[in-house]
């Protein structure tokens, strides 16, 4: 099975939860989605389970976004195929908080 | 020397207020969890270093946070609050059938004898427990499962669970509150339940006298005394001298019987706080004038405790978990504000200091007194 690495950025208080820096590196087995970067992530960091995805439907949190090589890929499907450049690590897969004002 | 360990739950992070039995001097660490709702925090009274904190926001969802070294460290425990088989529905403000769906954690109420075990109050309302010191939650579905579940609906702060009282002379018997569901009480553990909203009024549901439905703001115990409960309705405080199966109302000479909060003197079953608040459309106190009052004899009778508190221009409100009691003598009384005070009182209510006075909106304040 191919293994590949993947960058993951996080926002500010998920690299609190999970006591990581800005980006994570992670080896994800198989093809690269939104779905095992995140399943892997979780995997590694169980402190994030819940915050990114919902626990019982694994659907995104609504106030997060998926972007990466300047694409919002929030609404693809999740086992839709992240770009090369993220399987190859050259770009990182970012989650985003939405801004919010007050 | 004995001391007092304040947690506060803000919108901005937890602060911790530390002092020692002269409750003089404060110490504030803080902000926990920098940034982030943090709604509740409680400590086991099994073990006073074991710490229990609800974070939730609407970006990460439902975050717990446990530390067990009285708050210097944390670490996360299981967030996974899944009504147990098919959720049903609830009324939404339309009057229409919505699916139950859990959003946050309000209120932990951890064991009095075991710190593994600990209660979490949910919305959309739910009762929950974990025996294992919070790694995994279980739903005590008998409560949602009471046959009125379907008829309860939110009020504006949504439809939480928000009290928990434990009878320390029963450990069968449990104290919840739901608002706008009301007051109900097990007798078995949590697997049965029955409404306790016998003599409140309520002029803003149909039916005024109706079994459920009613917007309890908060209810307060002394333990010494586990069948007298006092609640902040909407509107009225109210009285129960049976375990909740009936009330009467003691707002007595209260400028307001509208408010949040309530508690009861640490050594004086009969003296209880409240702080009013105008009404329901005005969030504030009456006159811009932030006054605790207290009965010594259990309401009815109020005097208003203002040295110390802002007399003129005070338009904060006091949430419904922000008043809590230490056990030294004098019994120190805290509460928090809106406006991001913490006012304490070493001396029953009589003198009141602010201990913390810029911080974030406060949700909550909870008090441990320490050997």
């Amino acid at each position: 099975m191919i293994r590949n690495r993947v960058r993951v950025r996080l926002p500010a208080h998920l690299r609190n939860l999970a006591k990581v820096g800005q980006e994570v590196e992670l080896e994800v087995d198989g093809p690269v989605t939104a779905r095992s970067v995140l399943d892997t992530l979780e995997a590694r960091y169980p402190a994030l389970r819940g915050t990114i995805r919902d626990h019982k439907t694994l659907e995104r949190r609504a106030f997060l976004r998926y972007f990466a090589c300047r694409q919002d890929l929030s609404h693809e499907p999740d086992d839709t195929l992240l770009p090369d450049e993220v399987a190859t690590g050259a770009e990182p897969f970012i989650v985003l908080g939405a801004i919010a004002g007050g | 020397m004995a001391g007092v360990r304040v947690l506060v739950g803000t919108h901005r992070g937890a602060f911790i207020l530390t002092s020692d039995g002269k409750r003089k001097d404060w110490q504030v660490s803080g902000p926990h969890f920098g940034g982030l709702d943090i709604y509740h925090l409680k400590g086991s009274p099994a073990d006073p270093n074991r710490i229990f904190a609800s974070q939730a926001t609407d970006w990460f969802g439902q975050v717990v946070h446990r530390s067990d070294d009285g708050g210097a460290t944390w670490e996360t425990v299981g967030n996974e609050f899944g009504y147990r088989g098919d959720a049903g529905t609830h009324q939404w403000y339309d009057g229409t059938a919505h699916p139950w769906e859990f959003k946050r954690v309000w209120h932990f109420e951890p064991s009095l004898t075991d710190p593994d075990h600990v209660y979490a109050g949910v919305e959309d309302a739910a009762l929950f427990e974990s025996k294992d010191g919070g790694q995994t939650w279980t739903e005590l579905d008998g409560l949602r499962g009471h046959g009125s579940g379907p008829h309860w609906q939110p009020g504006a702060g949504g439809l939480c669970l928000h009290t928990i009282i434990l009878d320390p002379s029963d450990p069968q018997r449990i104290y919840i509150a739901i608002s706008a569901a009301g007051a109900f009480r097990t007798d078995d553990g949590g697997k049965t339940w029955k409404p306790i909203n016998k003599g409140l009024r309520s002029s803003y549901i149909p039916d005024p006298e109706a079994e459920v439905g009613h917007c309890v703001h908060h209810v307060a115990m002394h333990p010494a005394r586990p069948g007298v409960l006092f609640m902040q309705k909407h509107w009225d405080v109210m009285r129960s001298d049976d375990a909740g199966d009936t009330w009467h109302e003691v707002s007595g000479n209260l400028p307001s019987d509208f408010g949040f909060v309530i508690d009861v003197h640490a050594h004086e079953p009969e003296t209880i706080y409240v702080v009013p608040i105008k009404s329901d459309s005005e969030h504030y106190p009456p006159e811009g004038k932030l006054r605790v009052y207290r009965s010594r004899m259990g309401g009815d009778e109020w005097e208003a405790l203002t040295q110390g508190l802002p007399q003129k221009d005070c338009y904060h409100n006091v949430l419904r978990d922000a008043m809590s009691v230490d056990s030294l003598d004098p019994c120190g009384v805290y509460f928090g504000t809106t406006g991001g005070q913490v006012y304490a009182s070493a001396d029953g209510g009589d003198n009141w200091t602010a201990i913390a006075s810029d911080l974030p909106r406060v949700f909550s304040v909870e008090v441990q007194t320490l050997p």
